[in-house]
């Protein structure tokens, strides 16, 4: 990097007056500021409002809710990752609170989806050798979906190029997951990753539409198309369906008709093969 | 496990929701879900990963208020056209630095003009400024590239001098 110019400077201001440049560009900058009065300024606003905002009020949550919030939640957090708790752990029933009955309920459901990502958390493939239910499988889809908002995982090849997306897939699971991009109907393919689902192996593509993420889990089934089937849970959603021999599974927090919308769409794709030509 | 991160994920809510209640309630969803899908379990310090859930809980909570569309909507790609004139400009019109800390001085005026801003500008704002995250903990936060982060964040100041300026009129 040698000279600078101011289009460049201004580029690299937030980030040098924030700390967060890297030394040799962070250098560059510094010259190129030593003798530009207009960029100088430009640092000096930025850290002027950056002490602005820090001016204004920091919230600390009241007592009363971090009581409410320890009488409502399991008093300890599961910290030990190695030895995942199976049981329920022990509700303080007395101390529930009264504002909130619709959450009262038995925290043993909570069990199988803590137990579930747990183990899908520290790696573990033995899980419940009983005969699962949709109930667990949709939780644990969710968990699946909620973990994979934390950014690091949410895709392992990141690409809005579904014909780079269903390569990447190759070798890597027994079967060929359909990758259809939908960015034209407002739902971006974000790129793939996989997950583990019912002790297998499985597909995920991550979609967005506005402000959500949509998890889609692909993997081989029944033979027979099913058209989609909407579940609701705590505040996600899924839609199921079956098409060409495979099964389909959208999670998101987005709303139920929408995330429907998004199975019509792709069922859809899958029907129109002019739009989408076979990938090679 | 409510207290290690609790005044970050409520000092967020509040800014989110503008509101002591509003941002209880999506605290205590966001909790739940917490709980729920992880038990509490997560690796690094757990703040970045918090903060993200009680952001996720509070835009699914707006949207099913209705209060979603004119607010949060927002599309980068033509902010950053936006940000490439405001650029040229930055430094150049304005008030001077220090002029511009002189008015800031008023914590009133800095908490109105706050409050004002588009959400993706708040909420960036209230991310550095007052949690002290590093660009990588925004971006885990809010699910942008680092990029996003930095452009987001000087749009996000850009507004704020402009907010500021026009409050100050008399
Ligand atoms: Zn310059």
């Amino acid at each position: 990097m040698n000279t600078m110019n101011c289009e460049e400077a201004r580029e690299l201001l937030p980030a040098y007056g924030d700390g967060e440049l890297d030394l040799p560009h962070a250098l560059a900058l510094e010259k190129h500021l030593d003798g530009c009065a207009d960029c100088d300024a430009a640092l000096r606003t930025q850290r002027a409002l950056s002490q602005a905002v820090r001016k204004a009020p920091y919230h600390r949550a009241p007592d009363t809710l971090r009581a409410r919030l320890r009488a409502q939640l399991p008093a300890e957090p599961i910290a030990e990752a190695a030895t995942p708790p199976i049981a329920a752990p022990n509700a303080p029933a007395a101390t529930l609170p009264v504002a909130q009955p619709r959450r009262r309920r038995d925290w043993s459901r909570w069990a199988l989806p803590i137990a579930a990502s747990l183990a899908l958390a520290v790696g573990l493939n033995v899980m419940l050798a009983t005969q699962r239910s949709q109930q667990s499988l949709r939780d644990e889809l969710v968990a699946g979906h909620v973990r994979s908002l934390q950014v690091e995982h949410l895709s392992d090849v990141a690409s809005s190029d579904q014909h780079t997306v269903k390569p990447w897939f190759n070798g890597k699971l027994d079967y060929a997951p359909p990758v259809r991009d939908l960015a034209q109907q407002d739902f971006p393919l974000l790129g793939g990753r996989l997950d583990y689902i019912a002790h297998r192996q499985v597909a995920a593509l991550i979609y967005r539409h506005r402000k959500h993420f949509i998890n889609l889990y692909i993997w081989p089934g029944q033979d027979g198309d099913a058209a989609p089937d909407h579940h609701g849970s705590e505040g996600y959603n899924l839609v199921h369906w079956r098409r060409d021999g495979m099964e389909y599974w959208a999670v998101s927090d987005l709303n139920g008709e929408e995330l429907k919308q998004f199975a019509e769409l792709q069922i859809e794709a899958a029907t129109d093969k002019t739009a989408n030509a076979p990938n090679t | 496990m409510a207290s290690p991160h609790l005044d970050a994920a409520y000092n967020l809510a509040r800014w989110l929701t503008r509101d002591p209640h509003d941002a209880e309630d999506v605290l205590q969803e966001a909790y739940l879900r917490a709980f729920r899908f992880f038990g509490g379990f997560r690796g690094g310090d757990g703040r970045a990963w918090l903060l993200a859930i009680v952001r996720n809980t509070f835009y699914t909570w707006a949207e099913q208020r209705g209060r979603h569309q004119s607010e949060v909507e927002y599309d980068d790609a033509t902010a950053g056209l936006h940000a490439a004139e405001a650029c040229a400009d930055q430094g150049l019109h304005g008030t001077d630095p220090a002029q511009l800390l002189l008015r800031a001085a008023d914590q009133q005026l800095i908490e109105s003009a706050l409050l004002k801003l588009p959400l993706e500008y708040r909420e960036i704002l209230v991310l550095r400024e007052l949690e002290e995250l590093s660009y990588k903990e925004i971006a885990e936060v809010v699910g942008v590239p680092l990029g996003t982060v930095m452009s987001r964040l000087s749009r996000a100041r850009l507004q704020l001098r402009h907010q500021i300026e026009a409050m100050d009129q008399p």
